[in-house]
């Protein structure tokens, strides 16, 4: 059907949501699609300027995407640190939908639920109450972190997260200004290993969050399952290691 | 065959000129109904074939500017020959299209096949006499507008006054004249003093028909239409942006990409103008800015399938749109070979293919249909099992007639009314 032959995605389309459970395990969270489009975006900036002449539009659509999910991410933390005191128990009803990225964002703007999210709190909160509560209020000090995951794991204020975005976002128009070999290899240059390491982390995290098989969602809708805490932990690490890299970069 | 890159019929619908990837140009004419061939009236055959671009190389910044043939405009007829305006990312050509069907004989100094004579066998002086021959269909290149781009051109329009046109790029639209070569007028330009800032570009421009000095129209990738008049050829003034407030309850964060303006046309009119953007085909009153009059959902099924079309890239796809000849219907390119009709009297749309096999010589077209409910009925099509390779870019309306030209990737189909 696609040009590259892939797999449809899970929350593209088709329903084969039962409900309860099962449903739960099948629908990747809000954040997570928002990190994979976020990632897929980033890849096809970086492979845009990996050309020696980039289209421009479609450069421009990309990072203007980009730009988007940055601020929300940015907005959006604020808002569930809100919602994680207020609203304890996530009704499951809301968990029907399999295109959240397509939605309305209304519904998240309103800070009133964040389907994937608020089945993610309740499973943590239920069986890891100290762990969550003591991180979720630790996040809550931090001014505004971007989801969930950002909570847990980062311990940069979003200035540094929007400067990163925007370091990066800045690099590749300035390849896009100039776009003799010599800059482009500057630029390469410039954040060499890092460049790679990253590049690695997106395809690993790519692979890791692919929509169809959903795997790292079932980590963290089964916490009673000690091995896949242990996943997330891992998880927890890669993401870690790829911050402390926009960090340095 | 190369992929075909653009189509445009001139302005009375008996030449059409496609540009392909290749660089090439091929214009086919309509043939004249005769007596002896009564079905042949409406038939388009190869009238020339020309290599209007050739690859290049940009020594100084070291990359190869495509030889794709992105715009054709025709000029309106002044004498015999035929003259068209092609580009390509960086260069305008201007293009002479003339027949020859008669040949000077009885040269003095050279031989019937060109070699010179010696010049002691000449003894007597004799006026050279025009011969016929097969016709003979010529195209020399008259004029080149080079070097006034940095970005790559995506538009070029005549203006009523036939002696200018504008040229767009990405970021900056120039105004020529026919005549001149060595120089060009930047009229509009919107590259921010920091490429960091960069949010927009201009991804399509047009000449109103007939308001000379007045207006013309570009576009935006997000989702604006500006118009734009002048009073002097310097002063080039905003007069009006044409934009829809966006409706929260659909925004995605796709939706700038979708909201994207692939393509402008006014209508024959001059009263309405219509834009294309990867859902949707909309009609403008150019008396009303804040909506549009009319909104015709092109292909509504891929909104749910949006993040894969991103990922696949196809939701850059730049389709075209276009108006008959009355302004009454307007047609679309869409997925699947497929291609939408919209009467704007009746709202009635069809869907029609642009194959081989739906295609035989006078047949007639038949309607497709997606399926988008869960039960498929016969002949009807799921979104699942669409093509996403063959896209419909590029398709023209004959200016008076109902003939319609549509590219198929690398074929070009014709279809015409049936006449009973």
């Amino acid at each position: 059907m696609f040009v590259r032959g892939l797999k449809r995605k899970c929350f593209d389309g088709e329903e084969d949501i039962e409900g309860t459970l099962a449903g739960i395990k099948a629908i990747p969270s809000y954040n997570l699609q928002r990190q994979s489009l976020l990632d897929m975006s980033l890849v096809k900036l970086q492979l845009c300027h990996m050309l020696v002449e980039p289209n421009l539009c479609r450069s421009v659509l990309i990072a203007n995407t980009v730009r988007q999910i940055q601020e929300e991410m940015t907005q959006d933390g604020t808002w569930q640190m809100i919602n994680t005191q207020s609203t304890g128990q996530a009704s499951l009803d809301r968990l029907v939908s399999t295109d959240i990225l397509c939605r309305s964002s209304r519904d998240q703007a309103e800070g009133k639920h964040v389907p994937g999210y608020g089945t993610f709190s309740k499973d943590f909160e239920s069986d890891q109450a100290q762990d969550s509560s003591e991180t979720m209020s630790t996040a809550s000090s931090v001014q505004a972190p971007r989801n969930l995951q950002s909570n847990m794991w980062e311990m940069e204020t979003p200035q540094e997260n929007k400067g990163n975005f925007q370091k990066s976002l800045d690099q590749i128009f300035e390849t896009l200004e100039n776009k003799s070999p010599n800059s482009v290899e500057d630029l390469f240059s410039e954040v060499d290993n890092s460049y790679y390491d990253l590049d690695t982390m997106l395809t690993g995290m790519m692979s890791n969050t692919k929509m169809g098989h959903c795997d790292s969602l079932e980590t963290f809708s089964s916490p009673t399952n000690t091995a896949s805490n242990s996943n997330c932990k891992s998880d927890l690490n890669d993401l870690d290691h790829i911050v402390e890299i926009l960090v340095e970069s | 065959a190369d992929i075909i890159s653009t189509v445009e019929f001139n302005y009375t619908g008996d030449l059409l000129a496609t540009g392909d990837k290749g660089g090439r140009v091929v214009i086919f004419q309509r043939e004249q109904e005769t007596k002896s061939r009564p079905l042949s009236r409406g038939e388009y055959n190869v009238y020339s074939t020309f290599q209007s671009h050739e690859p290049e190389f940009d020594y100084l910044k070291s990359l190869e500017i495509e030889e794709k043939i992105n715009k054709i405009r025709w000029l309106p007829q002044q004498n015999a020959a035929h003259f068209l305006l092609s580009t390509n990312d960086k260069t305008i050509k201007l293009w002479k299209i003339s027949e020859r069907d008669k040949r000077a004989e009885g040269y003095n100094l050279k031989d019937e096949d060109g070699r010179l004579r010696e010049p002691f066998r000449v003894t007597e002086l004799r006026v050279p006499t025009l011969k016929p021959m097969d016709l003979m269909v010529e195209a020399s290149p008259r004029r080149t507008f080079a070097n006034a781009h940095t970005y790559h051109i995506n538009s070029i329009s005549v203006n009523s006054d036939y002696a200018t046109y504008l040229s767009a790029d990405d970021l900056r639209i120039n105004l020529w004249h026919l005549e001149v070569t060595n120089r060009s007028f930047n009229i509009v330009d919107i590259k921010p003093a920091n490429m960091e800032e960069l949010t927009e570009v201009i991804t399509a421009a047009e000449f109103h028909p007939h308001l000379i000095d007045l207006k013309f129209s570009s576009t935006a990738n997000i989702g604006s239409c500006k118009s734009w008049r002048w009073f002097h050829v310097e002063l080039c003034v905003l007069s009006a942006v044409f934009e829809e407030p966006e409706d929260p309850s659909s925004r995605s964060f796709f939706s700038e990409i979708i909201s994207s303006i692939s393509d402008v046309k006014f209508s024959h009119s001059g009263r309405y103008m219509m834009t294309r953007d990867y859902l949707s085909v909309k009609v403008w009153d150019l008396n009303m800015e804040n909506r549009p009059v009319e909104t015709y959902q092109v292909h509504e099924y891929l909104r749910s399938k949006l993040c894969s079309l991103y990922e696949n890239d196809c939701i850059f796809d730049k389709f075209e749109c276009c108006w008959n000849g009355p302004d009454s219907t307007i047609m679309t390119g869409s997925y699947n070979n497929f291609f939408r009709t919209f009467e704007r009297n009746t709202h009635r749309d069809t869907t029609l293919e642009a194959s081989r096999e739906s295609s035989k010589p006078r047949a007639i077209l038949k309607p497709r249909k997606v399926c988008t409910t869960g039960k498929r009925k016969k002949d009807e099509i799921t979104v699942d099992s669409l093509d996403f390779n063959k896209k419909i870019l590029h398709t023209a309306w004959h200016p008076s007639e109902n003939i319609i030209a549509v590219a198929a990737t690398n074929n070009l189909y014709l279809f015409q009314e049936k006449v009973n």
